[in-house]
């Protein structure tokens, strides 16, 4: 089924390694949390960089403006919390003090636990807006990597640009999609998969269910093409566009609500360049408490409802 | 040349404070919007400090070393553009434009739109949390800059502030960090004591500064306070001005409809020669 038989790493334990990686080539990274390092892994830069790291407790709209006065001298500096707090609690600050000064200020936020694989922690915990809120901030690059390395790879790119950014990552560990000959490139999809019938266009823990979904649908003898969208915004408009000439019908998936995240982006692409037959798949209510695999069925982000969804948004070719 | 090289008297800055007065009330005449008496209020404070205790050079406004002076009640441009024109970081003529299409000083200040703009501002209470910023990276760069913070005591109701009032001890950044406050007891819907009655030098205290108060209209004890709150001191500095909402324009003076109004034309005359009348 979708949980892992072998478990590999939670993307949010690339957070540290890319931070130590960036100040190794230079970059001058300061960075802060919330009163959750243990949960987003940044204490494990502060133990590495103490005099660069800064717990400001309990304080998200605090931490926000810390981080854009750092900004403001230069550094590079990241914020990290949950998904639901982070911009869920900081939202105006995003959008005030970083986004809006300069064109946007030097801000980078690695957001943790999102989407509802946290878990036990239930709805108040569970972020399915929060790449809605990101995608708004005008400047902001919002990344949603599908395993550790290419998370790994996501926060070293967007550390050094000089433009505020918003990457999502998640609590539970999940199987290695790459390995270390991958390349992340910002703004770009990766076809995983190829296929003529329908495409997956999926991010983040959705990736590898989209891959399972297509393995499925093979065995039923419906070719699908698999995409990895781990750059919400900018949207990889090429990809999209090729989906659509090329298997005329695409599917989306992602651990968020269906309204203003990927699926929201991808739908943007086709209305402009090519109306092409699309079905959204997330989560459009509240959730409850659940071990984060049970979540992920309770709230039908199967490879099964995947491949459904295929199956529908094909029938609609015309 | 970036820092005042002696005292600036207390009569010059009175001068100032006229000429930055009759700036607000024009400017924001000629706009027809603006916040004319949160501005009128912080004049004092804003004069004694960019003559007397801000380490800057209007020629050279991105200068590493500067002291950061950060608005944080960002809705008093005409007084921060009538206060940085004035100090020579841009040419008074702009002030003409102020809040209209085209002009670089927009309603509320935008970062990097005019020298010496250092934040974008204008939802309340986010000024200390970036200072916090400023200091911390001064301290990480080896600078020994100072950020000085002006917030409106209607802004203290927002609960960012006390989030950053509590780290600015903590961090330890007593002597990089001062905080000030207009304390002149009206917001945007009226007195402070029926929006949400607050005690400012109690909640302070209370979250481990220590507080300086002054009457925000006597020049000299301006002054004063604020070379007060330069002094080494084993917790952070806040100076807290009593200032009165308006100050020199009696028809605005302590009137809640003067918070977020321009004159009409007759108002704006009176206004002026009240002001010159204070040149006397």
């Amino acid at each position: 089924m979708t949980a892992p038989a072998t478990p590999a790493a939670a993307t949010r334990e690339a957070y540290p390694v890319a931070l130590i990686e960036l100040v190794e080539q230079g970059v001058d990274v300061v960075a802060l949390d919330a009163d959750l390092s243990v949960s987003t892994m940044g204490y494990q830069f502060g133990a590495r960089y103490p005099d660069r790291w800064h717990s400001v407790g309990v304080a998200e709209a605090n931490m926000v403006g810390i981080a854009a006065g750092y900004a403001a001298n230069g550094k590079t500096a990241f914020i990290a919390s949950f998904a639901s707090f982070l911009p869920g609690r900081c939202y105006d600050q995003l959008r005030t003090s970083v986004a809006q000064p300069k064109g946007g200020l030097n801000v980078k936020c690695v957001a943790s636990h999102g989407g509802v694989t946290v878990g036990e922690d239930g709805a108040s915990a569970q972020a399915i807006e929060d790449l809605a809120l990101a995608t708004s901030l005008i400047p902001f690059d919002v990344v949603v990597p599908a395993d550790f390395e290419s998370a790994r790879q996501a926060i070293v790119t967007v550390g050094k640009t000089q433009r505020p950014a918003y990457v999502r990552t998640g609590r539970p560990k999940v199987n290695a999609i790459y390995d270390s000959t991958y390349r992340f490139e910002l703004g770009k999809a990766n076809r995983l998969r190829d296929g003529d019938d329908v495409t997956l266009i999926a991010c983040g823990i959705l990736v590898g269910i989209a891959l399972d979904a297509a393995a499925l649908l093979a065995a039923e003898g419906v070719s699908a093409r698999v995409l990895d969208m781990a750059t919400i915004k900018p949207i990889d408009r090429q990809a999209v566009l090729s989906a659509a000439v090329d298997t005329g019908a695409i599917v989306t998936a992602e651990e968020h609500q269906t309204h203003g995240g990927l699926g929201s982006a991808v739908a943007r692409v086709l209305a402009e360049e090519r109306p092409t037959p699309i079905s959204f798949v997330g989560v459009d209510r509240y959730g409850t408490s659940g071990k984060w695999d049970e979540l992920l069925r309770y709230f039908d982000l199967t490879p099964q409802r995947l491949a459904a969804a295929a199956r529908e948004t094909i029938a609609r070719k015309r | 040349m970036p820092t005042t090289a002696a005292p600036v008297s207390v009569s010059e800055l009175k001068d100032v404070a006229r000429r930055v007065r009759s700036h607000i009330v024009q400017m924001v005449y000629h706009a027809q919007s603006g916040h004319p008496g949160g501005s009128l209020s912080a004049v004092e404070l804003g004069v004694a400090l960019f003559w007397n205790h801000l380490r800057c050079d209007p020629a050279n406004a991105d200068w590493p070393e500067r002291d950061r002076f950060i608005l944080s009640k960002g809705h008093a441009t005409p007084f921060y553009y009538a206060l940085l024109a004035e100090r020579g970081f841009f040419s008074p003529e702009l002030l003409r434009g102020f809040r209209t299409l085209g002009s670089p000083l927009q309603g509320h200040p935008s970062m990097g739109s005019v020298p010496g703009v250092e934040m974008s501002s204008g939802s309340l209470g986010q000024g200390l949390s970036f200072a916090i910023g400023h200091a911390l990276s001064g301290r990480l760069d080896n600078r020994d800059f100072r950020c000085w913070v002006m917030m409106g005591d209607g802004e203290l109701n927002e609960g960012q502030v006390w989030e950053a009032a509590q780290a600015v001890p903590h961090f330890k950044l007593g002597d990089r960090i001062i905080a000030m406050v207009d304390r002149n007891g009206i917001q945007n819907d009226g007195f402070g004591d029926d929006i949400m009655k607050i005690n400012p030098p109690e909640m302070w205290r209370g979250f481990g500064w220590h507080v300086i108060e002054c009457d925000g209209h006597d020049m000299a004890a301006v002054d004063q306070a604020l070379t007060e709150a330069e002094r080494p001191h084993d917790q952070p500095r806040v100076v807290v001005a009593y200032t009165i909402k308006g100050k020199g324009v009696s028809f605005m003076e302590n009137n809640p409809g003067f918070h977020g109004k321009a004159p009409t034309a007759e108002q704006l005359a009176e206004a002026l020669a009240q002001i010159t009348e204070g040149l006397q």
